[in-house]
């Protein structure tokens, strides 16, 4: 079975889909969705260790050799990603039936577990396979789920929310398929790796330069880029509390995966970075991603909505990591994908929690929590550390690496706006923590209890690991620097 | 009803240019169920658009910006039906001369479709299951008994329609039955037969109400049927890794590598073919049932 693990990853949540369709009753699905992400998240750590010896695997479908057929592709970049997402997706499904319970009716529960699977399939396809076009159908998979999720919210803005999504991620799915096609028209392939060698010889055509341009926007309006945000605050506010955790901590990493991808080993480092204004451009966004989200989350009273915002500001610094072109920056914006995906998936377990006992995310609810549901609200403040950049959280390690990479290059004014960009970060996280734990709890409402273990538990292992992985820094910075140096080794 | 006679325009357009796989799929997607569903969709909301309240500066700008992309990404293309072209080079001619060695099945679209990327294929089943799974989710009705289902459907006095429609849905069916095993020698397949057969029991629905299609066709059946074409398309590629091949690897199937390949096809068409029809059904009688409800509230 060895051999079967790339497929296995994606098949697994894949057949569970239709399987939960057909078992109905909401607590069997539970469990089921749970034991297909937890299969998937071992299956994914198997596949590191066996990249880790064997180096890139590559699993041909249908017995088709590359160029013919589709081909699955595993190295280590991939690997450390389908390891983020399916360790969030177990860890929020553990949380995921008291929450859903309360915020969901019967009925629907079990349509949402089998989007949530059918989500996590085509995260985990766009992430395994080697092939272009498969990239896109995982997309569409994967997006359909989660405009489905997010439309389940309870509150009816949801519907607004995810009908906005749809159409931004629509077109950024068709400029994406527009890219894709257009590569196809000069090379004749669709395998990443066949077109990572046919490009060069087309490179200097309009074409293929259109084709780049179609594909690095649709992927951007997928990943949230400042100004293509605008979809991403409404989704996340008003999606089902386990529904955010999930998009939040993947999805836009995913999108980001996609970049990275066709940036470094299917373009090539040279033509994407030496050709075109790429690095400029990158830069710039990225700053002003990190600048407007952070002082729109300061004014927002929604926490949702507001952490909402600072995932688009985090989505800025790793842009902005990306955009220093150079080994160590990548090695940020690699470190900043897993760390972020640990806070947020953190703050907004925390939430879920909160939502759970208070049912209400608005600034004015958190009043006098921090006694009231003490475990609850450490973890978000833990997690807000974690955002701000403090010492001995991963916040502080990824910030390290950015900060060490402008300065490499010597661009320090844009690092010493990083650091500016940090303090909006203490702000709005005191915010919180000023209602919280300063405010005295409304009189006319009974004590709130803490929230229930079971979410309390997922809550608290991400937590930890944001402060494990903030102290113990070899797994993740020795892998990102293991992957920034071998994408730089093949675009080279 | 434009969008109707766009997409059958476009389907023409694919027969010039030999394409006739892909006009029959938007022959019959594009045309047929799209402009079906949409004619739903509209009879459900209003009948004009809000007056707009902002000017789409913006919006214009970007999409003449997107236009002049496109126009400028023609400059060097490959001129049209240029023999050269590296489209006509690199994987297409592999496919065009060993399909009949691997495969040996006269129909090249469809063992590409089915067999080189067949991953492919089956991630577009997933997609339409996904759809389902996000019209159900948001528009299923509770299993309360309807009230409605005495009144005559709207169509009911139609006398021609009526007779014509109950000539024409069984020949529907089984020309359906026909696209989806002939797809192997002739344009075809799973999704244009799945399509086709659903476009029998929406008629069927249109002619005689919704309620009295719902006593045929039952929804739980229906959805479970869905589920269970995504599940054969699946097994056959879990079936292939047990024998010792890859996922979907249909040589694995049978002693013989080409009978391996012929079934392989046959049965995963097969899933296509139930997930598509039921997908489209389930998608129509939610809507329909959900248009009937909203002008009863009206009446």
């Amino acid at each position: 079975m060895i051999e079967h693990l790339p497929i296995l990853q994606v098949i697994i949540p894949l057949l569970a889909a239709p399987i939960c369709l057909i078992l109905r009753e909401a607590r069997l699905v539970r469990w089921f969705t749970f034991i297909a992400s937890a299969l998937a998240f071992v299956n994914s750590i198997l596949l590191l260790q066996q990249v880790q010896t064997q180096g890139t695997i590559s699993y041909s479908l249908g017995g088709w050799v590359a160029p013919i057929g589709i081909e699955y592709r595993i190295d280590l970049l991939n690997a450390y990603l389908l390891i983020l997402v399916t360790s969030i997706s177990t860890l929020a499904l553990l949380a995921a039936g008291p929450s859903l319970r309360k915020e969901l009716s019967e009925r629907k529960e079990t349509y949402f577990y089998v989007a949530y699977l059918l989500c996590l399939t085509g995260l985990l396809g766009i992430l395994a396979t080697g092939d272009a076009f498969n990239v896109f159908v995982f997309l569409e998979i994967s997006s359909l789920a989660s405009y489905t999720m997010i439309a389940m919210g309870r509150d009816r803005r949801a519907l607004w929310a995810s009908y906005q999504y749809l159409i931004m991620g629509t077109i950024g799915a068709t400029f994406i398929l527009i890219g894709i096609g257009l590569m196809y028209m000069m090379t004749g392939t669709l395998n990443m790796y066949d077109l990572a060698e046919r490009l060069p010889e087309v490179q200097q055509t309009k074409t293929v330069f259109t084709a780049f341009a179609f594909f690095v926007v649709g992927v951007c309006l997928k990943l949230a880029l400042f100004p293509l945000h605008l979809w991403l605050p409404n989704a996340y506010a008003y999606a089902p509390s386990i529904a955010t955790v999930f998009l939040a901590a993947t999805a836009t990493k995913v999108a980001i995966y996609v970049l990275l991808r066709f940036i470094f080993s299917v373009y090539g480092f040279e033509f994407s970075f030496s050709h075109l204004p790429l690095q400029e451009i990158l830069v710039a966004l990225g700053l002003m991603g990190v600048f407007a989200a952070s002082i729109v989350a300061i004014y927002q009273d929604n926490v949702k909505r507001l952490f909402a915002y600072s995932s688009v500001a985090q989505i800025g610094y790793m842009i902005l990591g990306l955009g220093v072109g150079s080994k160590t920056g990548l090695t940020a914006t690699l470190l900043h994908l897993f760390n972020h995906a640990l806070m947020k998936g953190a703050i907004f377990l925390a939430l879920a929690g909160l939502i759970y006992r208070v049912g209400s995310v608005n600034l004015k609810a958190f009043s006098g929590l921090g006694k009231q549901m003490p475990w609850t609200m450490a973890a978000i403040v833990v997690g807000g550390l974690s955002l701000i950049g403090v010492p001995l959280t991963v916040g502080f390690v990824s910030k390290w690496y950015l900060v060490l990479a402008l300065l490499e290059s010597n661009w320090w004014p844009i690092a010493v706006l990083v650091l500016i960009g940090s303090l909006l970060a203490v702000i709005y996280v005191w915010r919180i923590v000023e209602v919280a734990y300063f405010r005295k709890a409304m009189q006319d409402s009974a004590p709130y209890k803490e929230a229930p273990l079971m979410i309390l538990i997922p809550t608290w292992i991400l937590v930890l690991a944001n402060i494990y992985f903030g102290i113990d820094t070899g797994f993740t910075v020795g892998l990102s620097e293991q992957i920034a140096a071998s994408l730089f080794e093949v675009a080279k | 009803m434009l969008m109707g006679v766009y997409s059958l325009l476009t389907a023409s357009f694919f027969v010039l240019m030999d394409a006739v796989d892909v006009a029959f799929t938007e022959a019959a997607v594009g045309a047929g169920i799209s402009t079906i569903l949409m004619v739903t969709v509209l009879s459900m909301a209003g009948r004009f658009e809000n007056r707009q309240l902002h000017h789409p500066r913006i919006a214009l700008f970007v999409v003449l910006i997107t236009g002049v992309m496109l126009v400028y990404g023609t400059f060097d293309m490959p001129a049209f039906g240029d023999l050269n072209a590296p489209v006509q080079t690199h994987v297409a001619p592999y496919y065009l001369q060993q399909s009949a060695q691997d495969i040996d099945i006269p129909n090249v679209v469809t063992s590409v479709l089915a067999s080189y990327r067949g991953f492919d294929t089956f991630g577009e089943v997933v997609v339409v299951f996904t759809a389902v799974i996000g019209v159900l989710a948001m528009l299923e009705f509770s299993r309360k008994p309807d009230t409605t289902g005495d009144e005559p459907a709207p169509m009911y006095q139609h006398k021609i329609l009526r007779i014509v429609g109950k000539i024409l849905i069984p020949p529907i069916m089984l020309f359906a039955l026909y696209v989806q095993f002939h797809g192997e020698y002739g344009p075809g397949g799973g999704f244009q037969a799945g399509v086709i057969f659903a476009a029998a029991i929406i008629l069927h629905a249109m002619l005689f109400g919704v309620e009295s299609t719902r006593k045929a066709v039952s929804m739980p059946v229906v959805k479970v049927l869905a589920a269970v074409g995504v599940l054969i398309y699946g097994s056959v590629g879990v079936v292939a890794m047990l024998n010792g091949g890859r996922f979907l690897e249909y040589n694995a199937l049978a002693e013989n590598p080409i009978t391996g390949q012929h079934v392989g096809i046959i049965i995963i068409e097969l899933g296509v073919g139930i997930t598509v029809a039921t997908a489209m059904m389930l998608i129509f009688l939610t809507f329909a049932r959900r248009v009937g409800k909203a002008n009863g509230e009206s009446a």
